[in-house]
C-alpha cells in the first residue's frame, strides 16, 4: 500500500553512454506531461528507479497484509470480519498489479519475489511494527491507509503510464479502506471505556511511526532530483507529511483521541509536530523493527510451503498441453 | 449473556447450515498471508467471504425466525462448542494445501446441487439464500475441482498429498446427508431438502473428478459424525476461542 523514499545510485555512468539527443527527448517529452509507456525509449535509470518503486510498493502490499492478517480470526463482528478479510485481499490485488506494472519494465514476478525473500529489496518500515488490539484494525485503515493515499494521489499523475494506472485504481481502494478504519475507530471512540482505552492506546502507538512512512525530512533527504524531474514524484516528503497531519488532526479531536505529541500546535492553519525519532526509522529499515524477521519469516515459508502446490499446477499444465498438442 | 438453541425447527434448521458456513469461511480465512501463490490468495479469500457471507444471511434469518431479537453476532459470538452444530468436516484443520481444497471440494459438491434444490424451497428466506449461494458455491466447486486434478495428476509428491488428504477426510462425507429429527417436517413441508436426494449427485461428481485426478474413490468404510448434535473434534473449542475472544472479553460492547 505504499512507497518509501528511495535511495538511488551515481546516475553519471549510464548518462554517458545514453544519447545526450534521446535524453533531451525524452525530457521534452515528461515535461509535456505525456505519458511514457512500456516500448518507449527510456534512461535505463529511469527503468531502474520505476522497477524498484513499483516492486517495493508491491512488496509491501503483501507484506503488509500480514498485521491486519493478524485479526482476521479475531474480529469482533461478523461484519467487521468479512471487512478485514476484503480489505486484506484488496491490499494482494495491489500487489498484483503492482507486479503486473513492474513486469512491464522487463523485470519477472519471480524475480522481483526472489529479491524481497532474500532480502534485497525492502517494504515499508511501517509494517514491522506488531498490531496488539483490535484498535489496530481501525488505525491502520485511518492512519496507514490515509498515508498511503496521501503518498499515492500524486502518483495518479507519474510519467510512467502503467504505474499511473495501476495508482488510479489502487487510490480509489485506499480510500474505502481509510473510510472503513475510520469508521472502527468511531465505533470504538463511542464504545464503552475499555474500547475507548484501547482507541487511544493504538493510536499512541502508530501516530509516530505513521508519520515516518513519507520518508526522511527533506533536509536529509538526498534523492528526490531524478524523481521530480521525471515526475515520478511530485511533492516533497515533508509536503506530503504536513498535509497528512493537516487532514488528521481535525479527524482525531472528531474521535475524541488525544494525537500524542505535546508539542502539536496550529499555525497559520497548519498542524506542527514535534521532533520524529528518526533513529527509530533507521533501526527499523535496518531489520531492528520488533516484526521484521517474523513478516520475512512467514514471507518465505508461504513461499517454500507453496512450492509443491506450484511445481504440481506446472506439472498438470505441461502434460495436459502435451496430451493437447499431440490430440 | 450465553444465547441458547432456539426453539423454532425452522430456525435451528437455518442456524446449523449457517455453522457449517461460518466455520468453513473462519478456516479458509486462516490461509491469509499462507497460500501457495498470490492468485490463490485473492481465490481462497474469495471463498471465504462468500461463506462468511452465507452464515450472515442464515443467522440473521433463524434470529428473525426465532423472534427473540438475537443478532448473527450473538449466535456467532455467543454460543459454546455445545452448540455450535456444524459437520465434523468443515471443523478439520486446513492441513496442507491438498487437506484444505479436498476439504473445499467435498463441501461444495454437496453444497452446489443442495443450493440449486433449495432455490424450489417453500420458505421465500431460504430460496433467495439459495438463489444467492448456488451462484457462489458454483465458483467453489469449479475451483476445487481445479485443484483437485492439479494435485491428483500433478507430481508424485502433490499425488501422495493429496491420497493423503483423501484418506483423511473421507470419513467426515457421511455427515453431510445426516438428517435430524426436527428436520423431517422441513423435508416434508418442503422447506429442507432431503440430503438423500443430492446423495447420487454428490456421489457421481465426486467419482468423476477423483478418478480425472488419477485416484481411486474409496468405498463406505466407517464415517464420523456428532457435529450436527453439537458432539465436535477437539479442534472446534480453540477455533471458537479465537473466533469469540474480544466480544467475550468486553461483553456487551458494540463494534
Ligand atoms: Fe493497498
Ligand atoms: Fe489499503
Amino acid at each position: 500500500m505504499y512507497t518509501q523514499a528511495l535511495n538511488q545510485r551515481g546516475e553519471g555512468d549510464e548518462r554517458l553512454l545514453e544519447d545526450a539527443a534521446a535524453l533531451e527527448r525524452f525530457q521534452a517529452r515528461i515535461d509535456a506531461e505525456e505519458r511514457i509507456e512500456p516500448n518507449d525509449w527510456m534512461p535505463a535509470q529511469y527503468r531502474r528507479t520505476l522497477t524498484r518503486q513499483i516492486s517495493q510498493h508491491a512488496h509491501s502490499e503483501i507484506i503488509g497484509m500480514q498485521p491486519e492478517g493478524n485479526w482476521i480470526t479475531r474480529a469482533p463482528s461478523l461484519r467487521r470480519k468479512a471487512a478485514l478479510l476484503a480489505k486484506i485481499q484488496d491490499e494482494c490485488g495491489h500487489g498484483l498489479y503492482l507486479y503486473a506494472a513492474a513486469e512491464t519494465l522487463g523485470t519477472s514476478r519471480e524475480e522481483l519475489l526472489d529479491q524481497l525473500h532474500s532480502g534485497r529489496a525492502k517494504y515499508s518500515s511501517i509494517f514491522n511494527y506488531p498490531t496488539l488490539t483490535w484498535a489496530d484494525m481501525g488505525t491502520i485503515g485511518w492512519l496507514v491507509d490515509g498515508a498511503a493515499i496521501m503518498n499515492q494521489i500524486p502518483l495518479c499523475r507519474c510519467s510512467y503510464g502503467p504505474y499511473a494506472r495501476a495508482m488510479i485504481r489502487v487510490c480509489k481502494e485506499e480510500s474505502f479502506h481509510q473510510r472503513q478504519g475510520y469508521e472502527i475507530m468511531l465505533a470504538l471512540s463511542r464504545g464503552n471505556d475499555e474500547q475507548k482505552a484501547m482507541a487511544q492506546d493504538a493510536l499512541n502507538r502508530w501516530w509516530w511511526p505513521c508519520l515516518m512512512m513519507f520518508g526522511p525530512p527533506d533536509t536529509a533527504s538526498q534523492h528526490s532530483d531524478a524523481s521530480m524531474r521525471w515526475k515520478i514524484k511530485r511533492f516533497s516528503n515533508d509536503e506530503l507529511r504536513q498535509k497528512f497531519i493537516d487532514a488528521t488532526v481535525p479527524q482525531a479531536h472528531f474521535l475524541g483521541l488525544t494525537i500524542p505529541d505535546p508539542e502539536l500546535r496550529c499555525v497559520d492553519g497548519h498542524w506542527q509536530h514535534g521532533p520524529l525519532d528518526w533513529d527509530e526509522f533507521a533501526r527499523v529499515i535496518a531489520g531492528h523493527g520488533q516484526c521484521n524477521r517474523d513478516r520475512m519469516a512467514v514471507r518465505r515459508r508461504a513461499h517454500a510451503e507453496g512450492e509443491w502446490v506450484r511445481e504440481a499446477a506446472a506439472a498438470f499444465a505441461a502434460k495436459h498441453s502435451a496430451q493437447l498438442a499431440a490430440e | 449473556m450465553i444465547v441458547e438453541a432456539p426453539a423454532s425447527p425452522l430456525a435451528r434448521y437455518a442456524l446449523r447450515r449457517a455453522d457449517d458456513a461460518l466455520i468453513l469461511g473462519h478456516r479458509l480465512s486462516e490461509w491469509s498471508a499462507m497460500a501457495p501463490t498470490l492468485e490463490e490468495e485473492m481465490a481462497l479469500s474469495n471463498m471465504a467471504l462468500d461463506l462468511i457471507g452465507q452464515s450472515r444471511a442464515l443467522y440473521t434469518y433463524a434470529g428473525e425466525v426465532e423472534g427473540k431479537g438475537q443478532s448473527e453476532d450473538d449466535f456467532a459470538y455467543m454460543r459454546r462448542e455445545r452448540e455450535y452444530q456444524n459437520i465434523l468436516l468443515v471443523e478439520r484443520p486446513n492441513g496442507d494445501f491438498a487437506q484444505t481444497m479436498l476439504r473445499q471440494f467435498f463441501f461444495a459438491a454437496f453444497a452446489y446441487p443442495y443450493w440449486l434444490a433449495m432455490m424450489r424451497s417453500t420458505d421465500a428466506t431460504l430460496a433467495a439464500i439459495a438463489a444467492k449461494s448456488e451462484k457462489e458455491i458454483a465458483y467453489h466447486l469449479r475451483h476445487s475441482s481445479e485443484w483437485v486434478l492439479r494435485l491428483g495428476d500433478g507430481t508424485a509428491e502433490s499425488h501422495r498429498r493429496l491420497a493423503e488428504a483423501l484418506e483423511e477426510l473421507w470419513p467426515y462425507t457421511g455427515e453431510l446427508f445426516a438428517v435430524l429429527p426436527d428436520e423431517t417436517a422441513l423435508i416434508a413441508a418442503g422447506v429442507a431438502v432431503d440430503p438423500d436426494t443430492l446423495r447420487g449427485e454428490w456421489e457421481a461428481t465426486v467419482r468423476a473428478v477423483l478418478e480425472r485426478a488419477t485416484l481411486a474413490m474409496p468405498s463406505g468404510g466407517w464415517m464420523q459424525q456428532g457435529g450436527r448434535e453439537g458432539r465436535h473434534s477437539e479442534h472446534l473449542g480453540h477455533l471458537l476461542a479465537e473466533l469469540q475472544y474480544v466480544p467475550r472479553m468486553i461483553p456487551g460492547a458494540t463494534w
